[in-house]
């Protein structure tokens, strides 16, 4: 009786706890299919390769090209930034920062990763925009060097948390041997405690990656939105996730291009899981690596 | 530092050349980490300095309590307030019972084994997937399929979905820093698994999923990729009437003030004052966590 | 294993008490009747017999029988890592939370199979109480420590509970110190009184064997005093398994003392009769502090 009473309680837990698998698997079938019948308009080779996104003109053309490439664009520029911001602060509040100084800039840190997107985005149109348009003279600051930079500054902490746990979790002992034959804090910084924390911080700028490319209301807000294949950082782009968002509310249900729509989404998914698994896998390696079970 | 300009000076001329080169890299390399910290503390500031110094003034007492007037270009934001408000609540009623199972579950009755494996995956992803797809999704099954329209149902409902993450790895840290002699303590009594994890694992890790929760508050109360096509109106007349209704929401408000305004002189100084004010309530209710968190932390390290 | 550990239990008492004769050594051979003899064992209360265990593929116990008698000290005894833990543990199933563990033999609780589909663990835990290494009380008030083991075992009514938490408290010889502060957390308790609260916490829930895993581990001289007293006194009412590495300790407060080894029980026996006398040279090895 009061067996069957517990069995009961734990498969009430397991159901609960798949409902989060559920969602994730409706998610995925969702995107396929309301995404895969654009291949009736045109076909994936076409889609993936054109070069021209004309979603309302008659008759329309969907090549997310530009789109795809506006995404890539802006998160490399992001990269530049939030690499060495995020894994600089890292190895800053690992290696420098005193008690006290940790107790502040670790708050901060997190506090900035908090910022909702649209205030960033907001910040970026007033603030930025302006301000680089000023200082480069550009014709418009709504463009892809604002977008990256934005992007860079909110993935920054996220790559910073993840960068410092992996540093966090590099044995003492490397330190000490490092130091004991003579070299200073700088060498054992770069030449033992960043290559054994590496794949650790692999994992942090993957993530961070994920974070940028998957941004939407910033990207819509600032990367300035023409779907144009990029040549340089003061191009303005639309990467496929604004597309998604400034389109969707015109997109007729049904129509090639909500279809398209959602196939972008399938696309941009794809990449998001692809980087996520990446990261899962690199950081699995790593505690192998360094014995640590968790 | 001090030891090793000490050990250099008895050392041959080359070598002390040698290590002043090295003490040389050590402080451009530390100056350069600094940098990097202070960027980001810079940039955290400008943020906050920006809308802080131009919201301050579009915040009065008529701004946050009346609607809008004028098409937008004068009165108050209050519905775009409370929308925000019934969203959040009602994501996170949703995801809490949710999230607090699927942690549960993990910890306490199979924290091993392929189906936990496969949990784990699977809410590792969901973490990662972009918001605006969070919305697609909201918008095929709850706008959609089961009919609730654009409604603070539907955006509630995504919303709980993308707080999920959260709130399952919060619960899951508070758990599982509940000790396990705690646990056997209670078994040891004839206490079943579920009393067990009732009456002592639940309070005891109560504190860390509350963290957990008001961390998805902050997280929620922002989005605004999810709501887009599942809730969000730039102008709903008067306060929501029900769940199944339209509603305005802040981070919205300030994207439609922005793209879709038509006076923007006005406008822009109506969304700084929606920005300060989300930005107040969402890192008010993060770092009210942090510092729970913290404190936390400190005390588990005590005992 | 020698072949005599997988005699019967009761056999071996038998011919412990009935043939002097058997016993190896020159002063067990004196001294063992009258020990033993003073005090004929009742019926044992718990009894392991062939009780293999294993950790994946580890084997870490080996044939091991031994009864527990009614209002007797048990003592076990042993290096560590020598399975006395993990022993004590099997005795009311707490050792079924280790993922990947096997036991063969079985474990009779008044003749009844523990390990059977028909014995359930909690109820089982209800009649065969445990305290641990180190103090687990719960992150509650003192009172409600107390109160949580008649709560989840089904005892209705404010009343009867607040009695047993009293009687419990007083029969842990906590009752003087803590009563003006029962709602206060047990977590402010000193580490020997959150022990002797721990020890409350069983009582309440009524068990008939209580399983003890060196209760002293983490304590100090004093509050170890206090618990062995408290031991010693439990004595009258209830069977007593007690493991500790320290054998002072067992010498102290146990009428009987077992003796493992690498997961094997070696001897077992009238304590003062182990000490003075053992039969096995690893016993003795072990008493006379040559390893471990």
């Amino acid at each position: 009786m009061k067996n069957r009473k517990e069995r009961s309680i734990k498969y009430a837990f397991a159901a609960l706890a798949f409902s989060s698998l559920v969602f994730l698997a409706g998610i995925v079938l969702v995107l396929f299919m309301e995404g895969l019948p654009v291949f009736r308009t045109v076909g994936p080779w076409a889609f993936l390769t054109g070069r021209r996104w004309y979603p309302t003109s008659v008759p329309p053309e969907f090549g997310v090209l530009p789109l795809l490439l506006g995404s890539l664009w802006v998160t490399a520029g992001a990269l530049l930034i939030c690499v060495p911001l995020g894994v600089g602060s890292a190895l800053y509040l690992h290696e420098l920062a005193g008690p006290r100084q940790r107790a502040v800039l670790k708050p901060a840190l997190e506090i900035l990763a908090s910022v909702p997107s649209i205030v960033y985005g907001f910040f970026g149109m007033v603030i930025l925009a302006p301000f680089l348009q000023n200082v480069f003279s550009l014709p418009i600051g709504l463009c892809s060097l604002t977008a990256s930079v934005i992007l860079g500054v909110m993935a920054s902490p996220t790559v910073a948390s993840i960068a410092e746990d992996a540093l966090s979790y590099v044995p003492r002992s490397f330190r000490e041997a490092s130091l004991a034959v003579g070299a200073d804090r700088w060498q054992t910084l770069t030449r033992v405690i960043m290559p054994a924390a590496g794949s650790g911080i692999s994992t942090a700028v993957i993530l961070g990656m994920s974070r940028a490319i998957g941004e939407t209301m910033t990207v819509l807000m600032v990367a300035g939105g023409s779907a144009m294949i990029p040549h340089s950082f003061f191009d303005p782009v639309r990467p496929m996730t604004a597309a998604i968002a400034a389109e969707m509310g015109e997109a007729a249900v049904g129509s090639p291009h909500y279809h398209a729509l959602f196939a972008i989404a399938l696309l941009l998914f794809l990449v998001t899981f692809l980087f996520n698994i990446a990261a899962e896998l690199i950081s699995r390696r790593y505690r192998v690596k360094l014995g640590l079970s968790r | 530092m001090t030891a090793a300009g000490a050990a250099g000076a008895g050392l041959p001329v080359r070598a002390r050349g040698r290590s002043k080169r090295r003490s040389l890299a050590q402080k451009l390399g530390f100056a350069a980490l600094g940098a990097c910290m202070a960027a980001n503390v810079f940039f955290l500031g400008a943020i906050l300095f920006f809308i802080a110094s131009r919201g301050l003034g579009a915040i009065n007492w008529a701004f946050l309590t009346q609607v809008p007037r004028d098409s937008m270009t004068a009165g108050g934001v209050a519905p775009a307030i409370v929308g925000t408000l019934y969203l959040t609540l009602g994501a996170v009623l949703f995801a809490l019972p949710l999230g607090v199972a699927c942690a549960v579950y993990l910890t306490e009755y199979s924290p091993k084994g392929w189906s936990a494996a496969l949990l784990r995956v699977g809410v590792n992803n969901l973490a990662g997937v972009p918001s605006v797809v969070f919305g697609l999704f909201g918008l095929t099954v709850f706008v959609k399929y089961f009919g609730f329209g654009v409604s603070i149902v539907s955006g509630s409902l995504t919303l709980g979905i993308l707080a999920l993450p959260v709130i399952i790895s919060a619960s899951q840290e508070a758990l599982t820093a509940v000790p396990q002699s705690v646990r056997e303590a209670s078994l040891a009594l004839g206490a079943t698994q579920w009393e067990t994890i009732r009456r002592v694992v639940l309070p005891a890790a109560l504190p860390g999923i509350l963290t957990g929760v008001i961390l998805s508050v902050g997280r929620v109360a922002g989005e605004t990729a999810p709501i887009l096509f599942t809730a969000a109106a730039f102008y709903v007349r008067g306060f929501p009437q029900s769940p199944m209704s339209e509603v305005m929401a802040l981070p919205y408000h300030i994207y439609a003030l922005m793209t879709e305004g038509t006076h923007p002189e006005i406008q822009t100084r109506i969304a700084y004052g929606c920005s300060l004010l989300l930005l107040a309530l969402v890192l008010s209710v993060s770092l009210i966590a942090i510092l729970i968190r913290q404190r936390q932390r400190k005390a588990c390290h005590a005992a | 294993m020698q072949h005599d550990a997988v005699i019967d239990y009761e056999r071996q008492m038998g011919m412990e008490n009935f043939h002097p004769s058997l016993v190896r050594g020159p002063v067990g051979a004196a001294a063992d009747p009258a020990g033993e003899g003073r005090s004929p064992a009742p019926e044992p209360k718990l009894t392991a017999r062939g009780v293999n265990f294993y950790y994946g593929s580890k084997q870490a116990l080996r044939g091991v029988n031994i009864g527990f008698s009614p209002r007797r000290v048990t003592a076990i005894i042993g290096p560590s890592g020598c399975g006395k833990s993990t022993f004590i543990r099997l005795l009311n199933r707490m050792q079924e939370l280790v993922p990947e563990t096997r036991m063969e033999g079985e474990i009779l609780l008044d003749g009844l199979d523990i390990m059977s589909s028909a014995c359930d663990p909690s109820e089982l835990r209800k009649r065969v109480g445990m305290v641990f290494q180190k103090p687990n009380p719960f992150p509650k008030t003192i009172y409600e420590n107390v109160a949580y083991g008649p709560e989840v075992n089904g005892v209705k009514g404010r009343n009867l509970i607040e009695e047993k938490v009293v009687d419990s408290l007083k029969k842990a010889a906590l009752w003087g110190e803590v009563k003006d502060r029962l709602k206060d957390s047990a977590l402010g308790l000193s580490g020997g009184q959150q022990q002797r609260l721990c020890i409350a916490r069983c009582l309440a829930v009524e068990p008939e064997v209580i399983l003890f895993d060196e209760p002293c581990a983490s304590l100090d001289p004093i509050s170890t005093g206090k618990v062995e007293e408290l031991i010693l006194e439990l004595k009258k009412d209830y069977t007593i398994v007690i493991v500790t590495h320290n054998m002072q300790q067992a010498a102290r407060v146990s009428d009987r003392t077992a003796f493992f080894l690498m997961g094997e029980l070696v001897e077992e026996g009238d304590t003062e009769r182990i000490f003075k006398a053992p039969r096995d040279g690893r016993t003795e090895d072990y008493i006379t502090g040559r390893f471990g």
